[in-house]
């Protein structure tokens, strides 16, 4: 009977849809919020350190050919110089946000293995019910992704937030004025993408490594 | 699946586990050789490190051998790819822990249909069937209850729906009753040898629980990692006195 056979090739299906995995650790995610939280800390940080740096020189940027010679006076004074007329990150600063990056992957990388080892029992719960490898990398990749865009933009705002108010302190209203906001969108939005990449490289091995635990042997840890 | 004449839905063939611990080698199963009938409430007994929960996972198909076979519906689990192992998790054996294992994060709704959405069951029809099951198990009105606001046997309950969302021809449980009270384990029993006749599931389940041997048809006794005796219904009764 060719229905028969259908049937058959149907009931052999063993699969995990995006939507549900999308639903399911965000779920996940929002159930063990600030356990994510620590880990995500991490993330938010690096963002903001980042952002902060870059916010700065993009700010000056936007206000240097707007403002008058008092302000840029002012602005010399406190120790910005342009190079070429333009105000960007030194060599020095982009070697401190790479060093501080590399601290963050390697704090990130620690942060999710503690998580996933408290989860071993979890993921073999999730292997008895028939999960395949793939499903548990999904999970955990699909939850890295939510608190790296939540970290990222979270440490993205704070840093950009900070280095706006610090130079409105600073040099008063024309920062706010001349205030070059598509850049500093353009930043938010690279800072958070790099917030994610971050997250989803930390994952990577200790989801890895849940995923291919035998059941048994996930089960048989204390949670 | 019931009735006489039925056929093995589990076999071993002289299965043995070594366990590494650092320098020693611990065995934990040394030769089992057993077979389980479709249909049958078969009870695994013996001591704690007797090899139980390890024999238990072999017949789930939750670890590996460290020689011999296991077979489950005369198919030898070691010729499984990955996918058709999680297939067979999945569909064929439903799974009950001592620590019930449900996923804390979840509600018990979700824990119940989450092997359904697995098998690949549209919405409505694994909620649907998710609701029944927890209405056989007496749960339907906690169904939005997550694991840490049930009780020990509630959870348990919970276990057992989600150990038939796929209509498996196999239960296995491992210590059900071990971390329950006197007669919430009671129910439980009662619950699962109500399946084993009404749905003529197979259930398999390692305890050290002697309540368990008066619905067991069969009960097998593992004394360091061997069998040591295997006592069929008839023989019980008159070792154990009273049968329901």
């Amino acid at each position: 009977m060719s229905d028969g056979f259908m049937a058959k090739s149907i009931d052999r299906q063993i699969v995990l849809p995006w939507s549900q995995v999308i639903r399911i650790s965000f779920n996940a995610l929002r159930a063990r919020f600030f356990r994510s939280m620590i880990t995500t800390s991490t993330l938010v940080l690096a963002a903001a350190f980042l952002s902060y740096t870059f916010a700065v020189y993009i700010i000056l940027e936007g206000v240097w050919s707007a403002a008058d010679s008092a302000l840029q006076d002012k602005i010399l004074s406190a120790g910005f110089t342009p190079a070429d007329g333009h105000f960007g990150s030194t060599a020095k600063d982009r070697w401190l946000v790479v060093l501080s990056l590399l601290v963050c992957a390697v704090g990130i990388v620690n942060a999710q293995l503690m998580a996933v080892t408290e989860r071993f029992r979890e993921i073999g719960t999730l292997k008895c019910l028939g999960a395949l490898d793939r499903f548990v990398i999904k999970l955990f990749v699909l939850e890295a992704a939510y608190q790296g865009l939540l970290g990222g933009t979270a440490g993205s705002i704070l840093g950009v937030g900070t280095a706006v108010a610090t130079l409105w302190m600073r040099f008063g209203l024309p920062v706010l004025i001349h205030l070059p906001a598509l850049d500093l969108t353009a930043l938010l939005v690279k800072s958070s993408a790099l917030a994610v990449g971050l997250s989803l490289i930390g994952v990577m091995y200790p989801a890895w490594v849940a995923a291919r635990m035998q059941p048994a042997i996930a089960l048989r840890s204390e949670p | 699946m019931s009735g006489n004449g039925a056929h093995n839905v589990v076999r071993l063939v002289d299965v043995t586990k070594v366990f590494r611990m650092g320098q020693e080698e611990v065995h934990a199963l040394r030769g089992v050789t057993l077979e389980i009938k479709a249909g049958e409430y078969m009870s695994i007994m013996g001591p704690s490190g007797s090899g139980k929960s390890t024999l238990f996972n072999m017949i789930g198909a939750l670890d590996k051998p460290t020689s011999g076979r296991v077979f489950i519906d005369e198919v030898d689990v070691a010729q499984l790819d990955a996918y058709e192992l999680a297939w067979l998790r999945c569909r064929k054996i439903g799974y009950i822990f001592q620590t019930f294992n449900l996923i804390q994060v979840m509600t018990a709704i979700e824990n119940v249909t989450l092997p359904m959405i697995f098998a690949g069951m549209g919405r409505d029809e694994y909620m649907d069937k998710g609701m029944e099951l927890l209405r056989l198990v007496g749960l339907a009105e906690r169904f939005q209850h997550k694991p840490a606001e049930l009780s020990g046997g509630q959870q348990q309950r919970v276990a057992v729906a989600r150990a038939l969302a796929n209509d498996p021809a196999i239960i296995l449980a491992d210590e059900p009753t071990g971390n329950l009270d006197l007669t919430t384990g009671e129910e439980i029993i009662s619950l699962l040898k109500e399946l084993s006749q009404q749905r003529g599931v197979t259930i398999i389940s390692a305890t050290h629980d002697i309540k368990m041997i008066n619905v067991s048809d069969r009960v097998v006794w593992i004394r360091d990692g061997r069998i040591d005796r295997i006592e069929d219904r008839e023989k019980l009764q008159v070792s154990v006195g009273q049968v329901l």
